[in-house]
């Protein structure tokens, strides 16, 4: 029998062997983007697959990210599996028409002849002291663009696994990675990448009965942080990672909320028109009468991004979950 | 008949104002770069306009050597040094009157010190406490750019809308040479050519887009080449002879400023650092490369001249080197103290009027504040912090 070692790896590692394992399985796959070859990425995501694939399938890209989705979308007409890498969340905006306009719906426009299966990587997220334009969440925007997976890891065995769901699946995904994750580390075996999550499926980090916390991506750590936390005010809180916004996982989460008739969805992206409020009202339209108290949202301020001095009053962190879980011994009539 | 065959449908009569380009031959670039510095045209240069230019590139080069030594010490979050490129960024601005706008890409710190901005204004956003840290209107500088060639367009729309006001007003647009791949980039030229806007566009060609060469940017023979298929001129400069870029950017101000529209100049120059401070070079390009362009140092290349022309000797050098220090003091301690950008100004521009939710969010930071300040309250006790907190 052979021993496996189980050592600590970073998230951005993870994905790295993602990219690996799909382009040495399939040679469909093809990475392409700004400065991913010879320096292997500005966070060194892409580090090595030049070396080892050569340029022909991890390809510096002319500095232009409407071309690059652009001529994704006509590789993968092609019959290649393009892995798209944004540099930064807000530099993806000038390929935003293209990911509205045909990624999106070239399935639908073609009654399913013409499946696009392009996998955009984007880091994005703040709490990296990052200058303007290198911390945005928006993933309401893709979000609301049918059409769309929206995925985003939170651990490395999930960076690992999802990744390689996303590249293997016929319909494009935002793979949206949580850059101040990207040097987290657990212990992981890249032999056996354990089970690879289907897309889609949320999970149960830490059970609790008292009131459900419902995050995703660079939330996670914040939310278990606050569970600790809560233990010394008595709150038993569950934590649930939604992992997949789009498709969205109503099972789970409506387990988990009806476990304990109480939710608190958290995430760094702005409340008004962010994700939360679609998730609360899933919800409640699904969990009405199991809660004892509305759906809250702990989420960033309706502001643009801060710039890194002031970041840290925007960010939801474990004081403003807990002030949450404790709103939530909400009394009618209150 | 089909549609081209009818009389003037390829080339429908033009109003009388417009003329179809012909001939691109006026408006192809110099096979090579334009030099001054080293020449024989440099006879007939000002000696005071070189002096200023010297003193001011002495200043400009201590500046980034200060601004990344700050980047150690944590005063900055990030800085994209510039040093090799002093000549384009000092030439070019230093060709702008007071008038004149200037639309300045991230790395373009010593342009914009150069029009008058405090140079500790100039690093707000490199230092993380505001996103732009001078009045963009006071100096007629736009805020320093960060998505790459955006700012293209805003130089296209000001520079015209400077025109139908009547003002001879130019705009002066820098982009680097990955920036000119982009969409943005085209679209803004496009437009200038075809309203004939006062821009002059200049290209810092310093080799890299972060790890990628030029080489893999475009297959034109020069950046400046480009200029042609838009129907405006464009011109090829040595970018690291401040006399020669000061010239070919005051030609082309003159020309957008007398109703010619405007210029494409493409500065060959080199990026002698990393493309940051966070950035690893060796991963992407050789020692030898970079000793090849030091020796081609803008700084040098004027020093020489003007010390063979005898405008210069040690004691001017030393001089020069003395302001500089002087500045580069001043910036070290204005920048050693901390900043204390207020948490409450998060809420102060996002609208003229602030929103109810605004007003909502507002308040819990405010009870947060409070709470932390005096910790025996407990963030419990604060009734803004519970109705503020309904969010
Ligand atoms: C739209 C956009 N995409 C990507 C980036 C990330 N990025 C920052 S600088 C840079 C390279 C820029 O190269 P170049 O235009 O040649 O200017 P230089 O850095 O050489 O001055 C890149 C890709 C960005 N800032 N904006």
């Amino acid at each position: 029998m052979t021993t496996v070692t189980v050592k600590p790896a970073t998230l951005a590692q993870a994905l790295t062997r993602a990219m690996r394992d799909a382009m040495a399985d399939d040679p469909a796959v093809h990475v392409l983007g700004e400065d991913v070859g010879t320096l292997g990425g500005v966070f060194r995501v892409t580090d090595g697959l030049a070396k080892e694939f050569g340029q022909d399938r991890c390809t510096d890209t002319p500095l232009a990210e409407a071309g690059i989705l652009g001529t994704a979308v006509g590789m993968a007409m092609y019959g290649l599996r393009p892995v798209v890498e944004m540099q930064f969340d807000a530099f993806a905006y000038p390929a935003f028409e293209q990911l509205v306009s045909h990624v999106s719906r070239m399935r639908n426009r073609t009654r399913g002849r013409m499946p696009l299966p392009i996998t955009v990587r984007i880091p994005y997220g703040g709490g990296i002291g990052g200058v303007e334009h290198h911390s945005d969440s928006s993933e309401a925007y893709y979000m609301a663009t049918p059409g769309l997976h929206v995925v985003t890891p939170a651990t490395v065995a999930d960076a690992y696994g999802l990744l390689r769901r996303s590249i293997a699946s016929d319909d494009p995904v935002v793979f949206l990675e949580p850059k101040r994750l990207y040097w987290s580390k657990d212990a992981w075996n890249p032999e056996q990448p354990t089970e690879v999550a289907p897309l889609g499926r949320a999970v149960v980090r830490r059970p609790g009965t008292s009131a459900t916390l419902i995050t995703y991506g660079p939330s996670l750590p914040v939310c278990l942080e606050a569970a600790e936390a809560a233990r010394a005010e008595g709150w038993d809180l569950e934590v649930v990672d939604l992992r997949s916004l789009v498709p969205f996982d109503d099972e789970t989460v409506c387990a988990a909320v009806r476990r304990t008739g109480r939710a608190v969805v958290v995430h760094e992206s702005t409340g008004f028109g962010g994700p939360g409020g679609e998730i609360a009202a899933r919800i409640t339209e699904r969990c009405f009468h199991h809660l004892e108290a509305p759906v809250l949202r702990v989420a960033g301020f309706d502001i643009p991004y801060p710039p890194p001095m002031l970041e840290r009053h925007h960010l939801p962190g474990v004081d403003r979950i807990l002030d949450a879980v404790a709103r939530l011994q909400w009394e009618a009539g209150s | 008949m089909t549609v081209l065959e009818q009389r003037g449908a390829y080339r429908p009569s033009p109003p009388p104002a417009w003329q179809p380009r012909t001939d691109p031959a006026p408006l192809l670039p110099d096979a090579e770069p334009y030099r001054v510095l080293g020449t024989e045209s440099a006879a007939g240069t000002d000696p005071g306009l070189l002096l200023r230019l010297y003193a001011q590139l002495v200043r400009g080069r201590r500046y980034n050597t200060q601004a990344t030594a700050l980047t150690k010490q944590g005063r900055l979050a990030v800085y994209p040094s510039s040093t090799g490129q002093e000549a384009c960024q000092i030439g070019a601005a230093l060709a702008l009157e007071e008038r004149d706008w200037l639309f300045p890409s991230y790395r373009d710190t010593l342009a914009v010190i150069a029009r008058g901005v405090d140079p500790v204004e100039a690093l707000t956003l490199l230092r993380g406490d505001w996103h732009s840290g001078y009045d963009p209107c006071a100096h007629r500088v736009a805020p320093l750019s960060t998505p790459l060639a955006t700012q293209l367009p805003h130089a296209v729309g000001l520079a015209h809308a400077a025109r139908l006001k009547g003002d001879d007003v130019v705009a002066l647009a820098m982009v680097g040479d990955g920036g000119t791949s982009e969409g943005d980039f085209h679209e803004a030229l496009n437009f200038a050519a075809v309203w004939q806007a006062p821009v002059v566009f200049l290209v810092q060609n310093n080799g890299f887009a972060i790890s990628v060469p030029l080489a893999k940017q475009t297959a034109a023979p020069s950046l400046a080449h480009k200029a042609v298929g838009y129907g405006m001129p464009g011109r090829l400069v040595d970018g690291n002879d401040a006399a020669a870029v000061h010239q070919v950017l005051g030609e082309a101000v003159r020309h957008a400023r007398a109703g010619g529209g405007p210029t494409l100049v493409e500065a060959v120059t080199y990026r002698l650092d990393a493309h940051t401070n966070a950035d690893d070079a060796t991963r992407y390009r050789e020692d030898a490369e970079v000793a090849a362009w030091r020796a081609h140092d803008p700084v040098e290349l004027l020093e020489r001249e003007l010390t063979a022309r005898g405008l210069l000797d040690e004691a001017g050098i030393e001089a020069a080197r003395k302001d500089a220090e002087t500045m580069a003091a001043s910036l070290r301690e204005r920048m050693n103290r901390d900043p204390e950008p207020d948490p409450m100004a998060l809420f102060d521009h996002v609208y003229a009027e602030n929103t109810a939710q605004l007003r909502e969010q507002r308040a819990l930071l405010r009870a947060e504040l409070e709470a932390e300040r005096e910790p025996s309250g407990g963030p419990g006790e604060e009734p803004g912090a519970r109705e503020g907190g309904a969010r």
